[in-house]
């Protein structure tokens, strides 16, 4: 099972790497779409800001090469930012995002009390049959830092529920789209069980 | 819900750990990986490596136990001590911290917090702040830097609302009268930072017994406490530490 992990320049991958190789997993980093193609599953990490990591994906066809990965039935596993920006749309500059998950990525309401970025580790509930969270104890901590959050269209693609200053959703599973707000290579042994369940699913 | 974090702060110089009291008199307790490793697997919810090598020779030894460190532990880790480019920042980020903490040199040159948030983003740069108490300022603290030895112009709440504005995404607060005494974090300073800005606060400087952590978590609305002596000589380890605030109706992340 060979992962394919998307260079775009948003933000670093040491960490989603050093995770792969604690994890001893077959993988490799690349940009180029024709490399990815060939991957088994592909993990698409991200931090920083959506218009700008849109904008990299586009010059570099990432975004069809990506469009094309998910039409052929294979595996993705979006992160932080690569979650928000597998969504239709987002809040952040007012970008058209991928469009994989119908929805939109909004910004935390200002609350009193409730600090933006929200940041740290905070529970997740799963749902039932969650195959991201496979034998992951329910309402686990996980680490997040983020000011925007998923909302999708259809209800029955949120997996996972956050509470903060509202209940969010804080993971999705849509067929072969999996999402994660959180950062699962920084969220200790429940992170690294997350990622090893992903890659073990089968293609 | 959101957990209150404990972070455990290692002094590292020339590649070790080190605690001194007050900035002065360090001695080298340990291996910082393997320091790092321990406190992971007692569950603590993020690690603070402040550098405090004198020579700018001596970095690369900083950058090797970043490397290290990302290798083996899968939680948050922030690094200081000496930063004041972009380009240092990118070597640490480029190993493997999520974070880096600004400090001494964010006060003369503040453009480099702008320059941080606008390449890696605000949830990377965080604004590392010594304040003493003063109270010819408005605040009643002055901003110090060099381990307190030198003074500043600027006052403590004036400089966190800055920072908050040119993209910093945490504050670590130290108090220099509270730091390595054990007698408490400076409530007072804390919650007057905590609530004025958006951004979360990490207290420093005091703490020497669980109870300390728990009255800034709840009497100063501190979103983390940093630790180091209390469990660099073992008098506590990080699973007593969050035992006692969970009896006390703390929210903290159990593992």
């Amino acid at each position: 099972m060979r992962i394919g992990v998307v260079d775009y320049k948003a933000g670093n991958l040491t960490s989603v790497v050093s995770a792969l190789n604690f994890l001893k997993a077959d993988y490799f980093v690349s940009d180029n779409p024709q490399e990815l193609m060939d991957a088994d599953k592909i993990i698409f990490p991200g931090v920083g800001e959506a218009s700008y990591a849109m904008n990299i994906l586009k010059n570099a066809k990432l975004d069809v090469m990506l469009s094309d990965f998910i039409a052929s039935g294979r595996k993705v596993l979006g992160i932080c930012l690569g979650a928000q920006i597998v969504f239709s749309f987002s809040e952040e500059n007012e970008t058209k995002c991928l469009g994989f998950v119908e929805g939109r990525v909004e910004k935390f309401p200002d609350i009193k009390g409730f600090k933006i970025p929200h940041m740290g580790w905070n529970n997740v509930k799963y749902s039932e049959g969650s195959k991201l969270f496979s034998n992951i104890p329910q309402n686990s901590s996980f680490y997040f830092v983020h000011s925007y959050y998923m909302k999708p269209l259809n209800s029955a693609d949120t997996s996972g529920l956050t509470d903060y200053c509202m209940e969010f959703t804080s993971a999705v599973e849509r067929e072969n789209i999996f999402a994660v707000q959180f950062h699962p290579e920084k969220s200790g042994t429940v992170g690294l069980k997350l990622l090893e369940n992903f890659i073990n699913m089968e293609r | 819900m959101l957990q209150k974090r404990v972070i455990v702060c290692l002094d590292v110089r020339d590649g070790k750990t080190t605690k001194g009291i007050k900035f002065q008199g360090n001695v080298d307790i340990g291996d910082p990986v393997q320091m790092a490793a321990e406190y992971y697997a007692q569950g603590v919810d993020e690690l603070v490596f402040y550098d405090i090598t004198a020579s700018a020779q001596k970095r690369g030894i900083m950058i090797d136990v970043v490397k290290k460190v990302a290798a083996e532990i899968f939680i948050p880790f922030c690094v200081g001590g000496g930063i004041g480019s972009v380009e240092d920042i990118r070597q640490v980020i480029d190993a493997g911290a999520e974070k880096v903490s600004l400090n001494s040199l964010a006060v003369r040159n503040p453009e480099i917090i702008r320059q941080g948030a606008e390449i890696f983003g605000s949830q990377c740069i965080v604004l590392g702040m010594d304040a003493k108490k003063d109270l010819s300022m408005p605040s009643g603290y002055r901003v110090v830097i060099n381990g307190g030895r030198t003074e500043t112009d600027k006052d403590a709440l004036e400089w966190a609302l800055q920072a908050q504005e040119l993209g910093a995404g945490e504050i670590v607060l130290n108090s220099i009268d509270a730091d390595g005494m054990k007698s408490g974090y400076e409530l007072n300073l804390t919650k007057m930072i905590s609530d004025a800005v958006k951004i979360p606060v990490v207290a420093s400087g005091g703490a020497g017994s669980p109870e300390h952590l728990y009255d800034v978590f709840d009497k100063a609305n501190a979103d983390a406490a940093l630790i180091a002596s209390m469990v660099h000589y073992g008098d506590y380890s990080i699973g007593n530490i969050k035992d006692y605030l969970y009896r006390k109706k703390i929210s903290v992340r159990l593992s």
